[in-house]
């Protein structure tokens, strides 16, 4: 009987195992496939020859050599470290606050504001991306990547309040009444009591904020046309896409370098992420 | 009973009465920031948006719903609407079941098996959209690239991905699925751990198979992650703009427009910025019911 048991359970390992693999081929083939044409040569790019699942003549680093000093690649990584990095920083001040605010103290319509940070989250990009047009015109900033640190908040706020909101309020209330008793202000309680005991929530959030502004896509190619304004997605796309067939090895190699930081990020801190954005659905 | 008290502390002590106070200034203080970031950067532009909708393409005149009326009246525009709910639906319908399934199987490996498959399986929700949608592009790519390849060595005749109204339809449905998956996945997941492992022993005694353990435990116990999250994501699927610009750009012919990218066409590209606002108008009443399911189920919850 528990032999069979051991038996059945080894045999549902081995058919979960089995029944996973077309789904890692599928999660992982367009990567490897980018993989393997950054270092082909245009010529057996081009070529209808052999078989093209891998590399068949010398891997080249041309691609690579040319992204890097043969393009603005490095333009944009630059804007891109900036950009998302100081939304980051914005957003982490911002919500940091604003969650500790409403999963704490009692103000006016505070039970409302929860909701109302939800709500704000659900909107997506798309909705209001042509008013946002007007707005930045306004501010004299089309054409300049500054623009991208007033839009990106407007996303990674409120997800991060969100997320935040979760994260503070499990943390038991006699920690408070304890740091309060001890005669503590509330920026100290916040500090001292809050930051340290959610920091899983803090990376969590961080993380969400650094990859999202890193990934917007829709606001770069809308609001800035100059190539050294632009940010990676949309400067690899407006850029390195010409009118031949030639420009694969580059297109794909940069897409992959660009990848790398916000991969690697997921990699060392994927319990944080996965436990952010669980945690911020699942509530 | 918190009344008397704070009255009762309001009269003994003036100090903690300015405490008290600082506290409730306090929280206005810092919820401010948010606040102020909300109402300029999403309020305003939403209700400004609804006014520029109402203008002439040169801004300069108020002509009412003409641009609303135009749309409607052009074929081009309902071809949009059935291409954005075709897309929304069947890549939310493919991502939910396999999001499932992957759920369930990664749930049934050991411990250590588990964490790194569910790591690898998380790569693609966690790549840019727009970078990996690049990948996807030259994948579908007719001549030189993979899916043909594969498919004539199985002797499948070569498919016009991308030119193709259907299969260009194909494409950005696959992408969609390919990106969206693992958020389910790890979204079900997550549930999966969270339903009590003598539920299932319970049922076993009783005699239920796995299909009926499936049925009458797991079911029943994931229903609403399961309807909170494929309303979640069919706001963002809904609303998604990468894919469709970067594989088809909307074409051929209009044929794989959704609202973003075509409110993008319209409003960036031709400069039409009222009727491109009107057109991002339209997905509002689509986004405003789903978020109001998802709130509901929420609410529910914390009964």
């Amino acid at each position: 009987m528990i032999r069979s048991l051991a038996k059945r359970k080894k045999m549902k390992v081995t058919i979960s195992y089995l029944v996973l693999i077309p789904f890692l081929v599928f999660f992982l083939f367009p990567l490897y496939w980018m993989l393997i044409t950054s270092f082909k040569t245009d010529t057996e790019i081009t070529s209808l020859k052999g078989i093209p699942l891998v590399i068949q003549s010398k891997p080249t680093l041309a691609h690579y050599k040319k992204i890097l000093f043969g393009t603005e690649f490095l333009v944009w990584v630059k804007n891109s470290v900036v950009i998302a990095g100081l939304v980051t920083l914005i957003t982490m001040a911002i919500s940091i606050l604003a969650a500790y605010a409403i999963s704490r103290l009692r103000f006016f319509a505070s039970q409302y504001f929860g909701v109302g940070v939800f709500c704000t989250y659900l909107v997506p990009p798309t909705l209001l991306f042509i008013p946002f047009f007007k707005v930045v015109g306004s501010m004299g900033l089309l054409n300049t990547k500054w623009a991208l640190l007033f839009l990106y908040p407007t996303f990674t706020v409120p997800f991060c309040t969100w997320i935040l909101i979760g994260f503070f309020s499990i943390i038991p209330r006699a920690l408070d009444e304890a740091a309060f008793v001890d005669g503590a202000t509330y920026i100290q309680m916040l500090w001292k009591v809050f930051l340290p005991v959610a920091a899983p929530g803090l990376i969590a959030a961080t993380m969400f904020a650094f990859t999202v502004s890193w990934a917007q896509f829709l606001y770069p190619l809308a609001y800035i046309y100059r190539a050294d304004e632009q940010v990676l997605t949309a400067g690899i796309y407006t850029t390195l896409i010409r009118g031949d067939v030639y420009f694969w090895g580059e297109l794909m190699g940069a897409a992959l370098l660009a990848s790398v930081p916000v991969v690697i990020l997921f990699a060392f801190l994927m319990d944080y992420y996965i436990a952010g954005l669980t945690g911020g659905m699942l509530r | 009973m918190a009344i008397s008290a704070s009255t009762v502390n309001r009269r003994r002590s003036p100090t903690l009465l300015s405490r008290l106070r600082s506290r409730r200034y306090a929280a206005y203080w810092m919820v401010l920031p948010l606040v102020l970031m909300v109402i300029g950067l999403v309020v305003y532009p939403f209700f400004y948006s609804i006014f520029l909708s109402f203008e002439n393409k040169k801004e300069t005149k108020f002509v009412g719903v003409r641009n609303y009326e135009r749309l409607i009246r052009y074929g081009t525009f309902w071809l949009v609407v059935g291409n954005s709910f075709r897309f929304t639906l069947t890549a939310v319908f493919f991502k939910a079941s396999l999001g499932l399934a992957l759920a369930l199987i990664l749930n049934n490996l050991p411990f250590r098996g588990q964490r790194v498959w569910r790591g690898v399986s998380l790569i693609p929700w966690v790549m840019p959209l727009a970078l990996s949608s690049l990948g996807w592009w030259w994948i579908f790519e007719p001549t030189h690239s993979a899916v043909n390849w594969i498919f004539v060595q199985f002797g499948i005749t070569p498919k016009p991905w991308l030119s193709d109204p259907n299969w260009a339809r194909v494409s950005t449905i696959v992408t969609n699925i390919w990106f969206g998956t693992p958020f389910f996945m790890i979204m079900y997941l997550a549930g999966l751990k969270s339903i009590p492992q003598s539920l299932y022993e319970a049922a076993e005694i009783d005699g239920a198979g796995a299909t009926q353990r499936f049925r009458y435990v797991t079911l029943p116990m994931l229903r609403k992650l399961i309807a909170i999250t494929m309303m979640f994501s069919t706001i963002v699927t809904f609303a998604n703009f990468d894919i469709v610009r970067i594989l088809t750009r909307g074409g051929p012919r209009y044929t794989t427009h959704l609202f973003g990218t075509y409110a993008f066409n319209i409003g960036i590209e031709t400069g039409h910025l009222p009727r491109g606002a009107a057109i991002a108008l339209f997905m509002f009443p689509v986004l405003g019911l789903a978020a109001f399911f998802i709130l509901r189920n929420i609410a529910r919850g914390e009964e």
